[in-house]
């Protein structure tokens, strides 16, 4: 064995999993040479755009195109009469539904898709989209789920009015999209009859959109000599969509190429198959020339899949020690006009039944409701796997307001509820193994460090002045988020399991290329995984090229989101590398000519047991494998693929703290501290978490201060731009602190756990919990989101306190 | 469209001239005309920042200016940071700092951030996110771009790089 310096050394060089190694993908960007969707511009390539209906529910009389057909470079108007006879009038979307590619006959919600203009440019399409006459009859809307299933409410999907049954059970409306149910309600019923304390409280979990700062588009071409399509275009889940866009087509898989260049972001948004990317394709198939449609960013949020929309409702039964024994909790979902949420096929409600969150509760019953409104589809997971934003909210709220009602202390009742750290694996009410954890050392870590005793005095004392300006609120949220979606045995989406993938070739120099199933949109893939092969191969991860997003190029994979990538191919990755380093080893053993049980590996090489001075690189190994010398019969080479089906989720999980000092007389919260402690196990770049940490948590502030998307009764969305929709500037995002502990996963190859979405999971609850614990003491119990400026200061009238108490 | 104007402008150093309708807008005159690709669209509302370009010294968001506007004018774009194939100061320390993510909004931050430097050379974290708050970032949460911000501030104090405009 070298000398610890030459060891230290050669593990530097490598820049291994753990190191804060710079990105790899900084490269272009930093020059302005990144390749998103819109840079990609073909050779007589047309430019589509949408005509969208102005009203929420309507029928189509008629559609006079010879305006728009006038338009000097304006090529063709498609509608939906002109998608009947390849069929590509409707499509199946991710939910199980089906979803008009444009309006046929009716349009179910504003700005639904009608007609597609094709022009020579940009500005030609706009003017012909804005020329397309539509008369419409207007249709009463629904635009309170609460009302969705009114005996008298209209039927919004009449084209499915007489369908019985749905895959969870039979529907009670033509308006009733699902009812899934989770958990053992007799048993949840049974330990409320005999519990000390209740609590139940009604929360919302409010409509968003992950307005991502890249809207969505593609530009599709189709190849009449060759019959192939080839279609670029802003996806998360390239290898899903081609499946789709086959089912759809008709056009044999191996013929579709779906390229998913740079991302702009994503969070969810990106996951679903919008009716812009089928029209453009259509379009190309018919005109025989390729199509780019990018929408605008109004068409982005009114349109592309929002988030949550989630009317809940939770109940806690406990000893009068504040033990948990039961938990129940329901919700209305409004899944808007078409059912195209993105949810495992086996759990249309998603990830819901994580709601017992980090608490070990013996009792557990979870229902969901979803129903149609005339409002935009395509529900998706926004920075979290299937609804467990939902879920951790709801679990999050309770336990402070059990804690409220019992007059226990908030960290208090966490403690004594907690999953236990010797009963991991732990088996939840819901049936879900929580793989590994340590709950307490995380929250008394986050305590200490933000001296919560002492905020805890501050916060008493303050209390106590009636002629204090402002309002005190400490929030804590203590979560456990589900990732790394996921077994197949569980988790699927269209009935194609959720596996991942990873293909690695190394060339005889040593350098190697990696092709996944998954699609950064931002979260240093490229450096992630180089970095974890690095560590397996003993090659430096500045060699490694990685590459994802082509289907013609990439192993099959179901994408990223859901934090999936590392729980799952991060860990195809690692098993891929580890077949090579196994081959590796038969090759060095021939060469050394000893017994492979005689050699060990060490960062880079193997050695000789007990003859450390004989040992053969890994860079070695490459070359020979790709000369000659093998072992007798072994092919040449160091290939591997391998699709990776975990055998379980993973569960990070956090400790958040949250201080937040409340105006009473503007009901500005401004937040004075956020502390972050996240485990993910296995930590592989620190920086890169730390940075994924920080945007989570920026769109958590999001969420929880100022994001809603506001409908009148008619169902007009009332603010679709960024002068309306509330995305946080440098000015009002708050100071991040980031701390962590280290749990492996016991399951994964290398113990690592998956981020990026627990700081928004995470933070949510923890914002929405300091801002309501400012008002615990005046006997509020809840608050639901967004904090504005202006609810708060409606709380604080109503409350009285926002009045100059005179001397 | 017969009505179209001859335009002339310096773009990062180089004259250029574009022939445009009144109407055409500077992000898509770059974009799609003269192959500058780093400035993005984002929002087409001046709001996020994405399509940030450098017009004769102020900081403009291209989405909201017409190109005809631009006679005469010298842009910068993000394409015309680095020199002699040496990243900026600006460019280096978003690197180093891990200021950026999926680089959608990287473009019009740089640019904003060069300008911000040469306006305020010694700034405090108030100033940088006041001086950057007409840029989105949905990703990092900002406070690495400050710190990016910060770190180039102080290269560019040490080197003198940032008062000069990039030359092609």
């Amino acid at each position: 064995m070298g000398d610890m310096t030459e060891l230290k050394a050669r593990e530097d060089k490598l820049q291994g999993t753990g190191t804060s190694m710079l990105r790899k993908e900084d490269a272009r960007f930093i020059r302005g040479q990144g390749s998103y969707v819109d840079d990609i511009q073909l050779p007589g390539m047309l430019f589509g755009a949408l005509v969208r209906s102005p009203h929420a529910h309507a029928r189509i009389k008629s559609i006079d195109k010879a305006a728009a057909k006038a338009v000097p470079g304006v090529v063709a108007v498609l509608t939906a009469d002109d998608l009947k006879p390849v069929k590509l009038h409707w499509m199946p979307t991710l939910g199980g539904d089906v979803q008009a590619v444009l309006a046929d006959g009716k349009v179910c919600f504003q700005y639904q898709e009608v007609a597609m203009v094709l022009a020579t440019d940009r500005y030609a399409a706009a003017d012909g989209a804005a020329l397309v006459e539509v008369d419409y009859e207007e249709l009463p809307a629904i635009v309170d789920p609460k009302k969705a299933m009114a005996p008298d409410a209209p039927v919004i999907r009449e084209d499915i009015a007489e369908k019985k049954e749905v895959g969870h059970g039979p529907r009670t409306h033509p308006n009733h999209i699902f009812t899934w149910e989770a958990g053992d309600k007799a048993a949840a019923d049974a330990a409320f009859a005999t519990a000390a304390v209740t609590v139940r409280e009604e929360i919302l979990n409010p409509r968003v959109h992950p307005c991502p700062l890249e809207p969505c588009g593609c530009v599709a071409s189709f190849d009449k000599g060759t019959g192939a399509l080839t279609v670029y275009m802003t996806t998360q889940a390239p290898h899903l969509v081609r499946t789709v866009l086959a089912m759809l087509s008709g056009i044999p898989e191996s013929k579709i190429r779906v390229v998913a260049g740079d991302i702009g972001g994503g969070f969810g948004n990106k996951v679903p198959v919008y009716p812009g990317y089928v029209v453009a394709i259509v379009a190309s198939i018919v005109t025989g020339v390729p199509v780019k449609w990018i929408e605008t960013r109004i068409e982005n949020i009114s349109t592309t899949g929002f988030a949550r929309d989630y009317h809940g409702v939770g109940e806690l039964a406990a000893d009068a020690d504040g033990r948990i024994k039961a938990l129940r909790f329901t919700a209305l979902a409004d899944h808007g006009a078409f059912n195209s949420h993105v949810s495992a096929t086996k759990f249309p409600a998603g990830l819901f039944s994580i709601c017992t969150g980090s608490y070990a509760i013996p009792n557990a019953y979870a229902r969901v409701d979803a129903v149609y409104t005339n409002k935009a589809p395509g529900g998706v997971a926004y920075r979290c796997s299937l609804r467990v934003t939902e879920a951790i909210y709801l679990i999050e709220r309770m336990v402070d307001v059990l804690a409220q009602k019992l007059g226990l202390d908030k960290a208090e009742i966490r403690r004594r509820n907690f999953v236990q750290a010797e009963q991991f694996p732990y088996t939840t009410a819901f049936g879900w193994t929580l793989d590994s954890g340590n709950y307490h050392p995380a929250l008394e870590k986050v305590l200490q460090a933000c001296d919560y005793e002492g905020l805890r005095r501050e916060q008493a004392a303050r209390r106590a002045d009636p002629n204090a300006p402002t309002l005190m609120g400490i929030g804590l949220a203590t979560f456990t988020e589900i990732l790394g979606a996921g077994p197949t045995s569980v988790c699927d989406i269209l009935g194609i399991g959720l596996f991942d993938s990873c293909e690695i070739r190394v060339h005889p120099t040593g350098a190697a290329i990696a092709r996944m199933g998954t699609m950064s949109q931002g979260q240093g893939h490229a450096t992630t995984y180089a970095q974890i092969i690095a560590t397996e191969l003993g090659l430096p991860a500045s060699d490694i090229v990685v590459e994802e997003g082509d289907t013609d190029k990439a192993p099959y994979g179901a994408g990223t989101w859901g934090s999936r990538s590392t729980p799952v191919s991060g860990a195809a990755t690692a098993q891929a590398a580890r077949k090579i380093r196994d081959k590796a080893r038969k090759i060095a053993a021939h060469l050394l000519e000893v017994a492979e049980g005689d050699l060990e590996w060490e960062i880079d090489r193997f050695t000789v047991k007990g003859n450390p001075s004989q040992w053969k690189t890994m860079k070695e190994i490459c070359m020979v494998a790709h000369t000659g010398n093998l072992p007798a019969g072994m092919e040449p080479g160091l290939n591997a693929v391998t699709y990776y089906d975990p055998p379980n989720m993973t569960y990070p999980f956090g400790a958040y703290l949250c201080v937040v000092d409340v105006d009473k007389f503007t009901g500005e919260v401004k937040m004075r501290r956020f502390y972050a402690l996240d485990d993910c196990g296995t930590r592989i770049n620190p920086m890169i978490i730390e940075g994924q940490i920080h945007g989570g948590l920026t769109e958590a502030f999001a969420v929880a201060m100022g994001q809603q998307m506001p409908f009148d009764e008619a169902g007009n969305h009332l603010g679709n731009t960024l002068l309306d929709y509330f995305l946080p500037t440098a000015m009002e995002t708050p100071h991040w602190e980031t701390d962590y502990t280290v749990t492996p996963s016991p399951h994964h190859p290398i113990g690592a756990k998956g981020v990026a979405e627990s700081p928004h999971v995470g933070g949510i609850p923890c914002m929405s919990n300091a801002v309501i614990d400012a008002f615990a003491h005046l006997g509020v119990t809840h608050m639901d989101m967004p904090h504005s400026a202006w609810r708060v200061w409606q709380k604080c009238n109503e409350l009285g306190i926002n009045k100059r108490q005179t001397p | 469209m017969a009505n179209t104007h001859e335009v002339a402008f310096k773009l990062n150093g180089k004259d250029v001239q574009v022939s445009v309708v009144p109407r055409e807008l500077l992000i898509h005159t770059l974009r799609d005309r003269l192959a500058h690709t780093g400035p993005h669209v984002g929002c087409e509302t001046s709001h996020c920042g994405a399509c940030t370009v450098d017009l004769d010294g102020m900081s403009v968001k291209s989405c909201t200016v017409l190109t005809v506007q631009c006679d005469g004018a010298e842009l910068f774009t993000v394409e015309g940071l680095q020199q002699a194939g040496e990243l900026h100061a600006i460019q280096q320390a978003f690197h180093e700092e891990h200021a950026l993510q999926c680089g959608y909004c990287t473009p019009g931050m740089l640019i904003r951030a060069w300008r911000l430097l040469q306006e305020t050379p010694e700034p405090t974290e108030q100033d940088i996110r006041y001086g950057l708050a007409g840029n989105l970032c949905r990703c990092t949460g900002y406070q690495n771009i400050v710190k990016a911000v910060q770190s180039a501030a102080r290269k560019v104090a040490d080197h003198k790089v940032a008062a000069q405009a990039p030359s092609a």
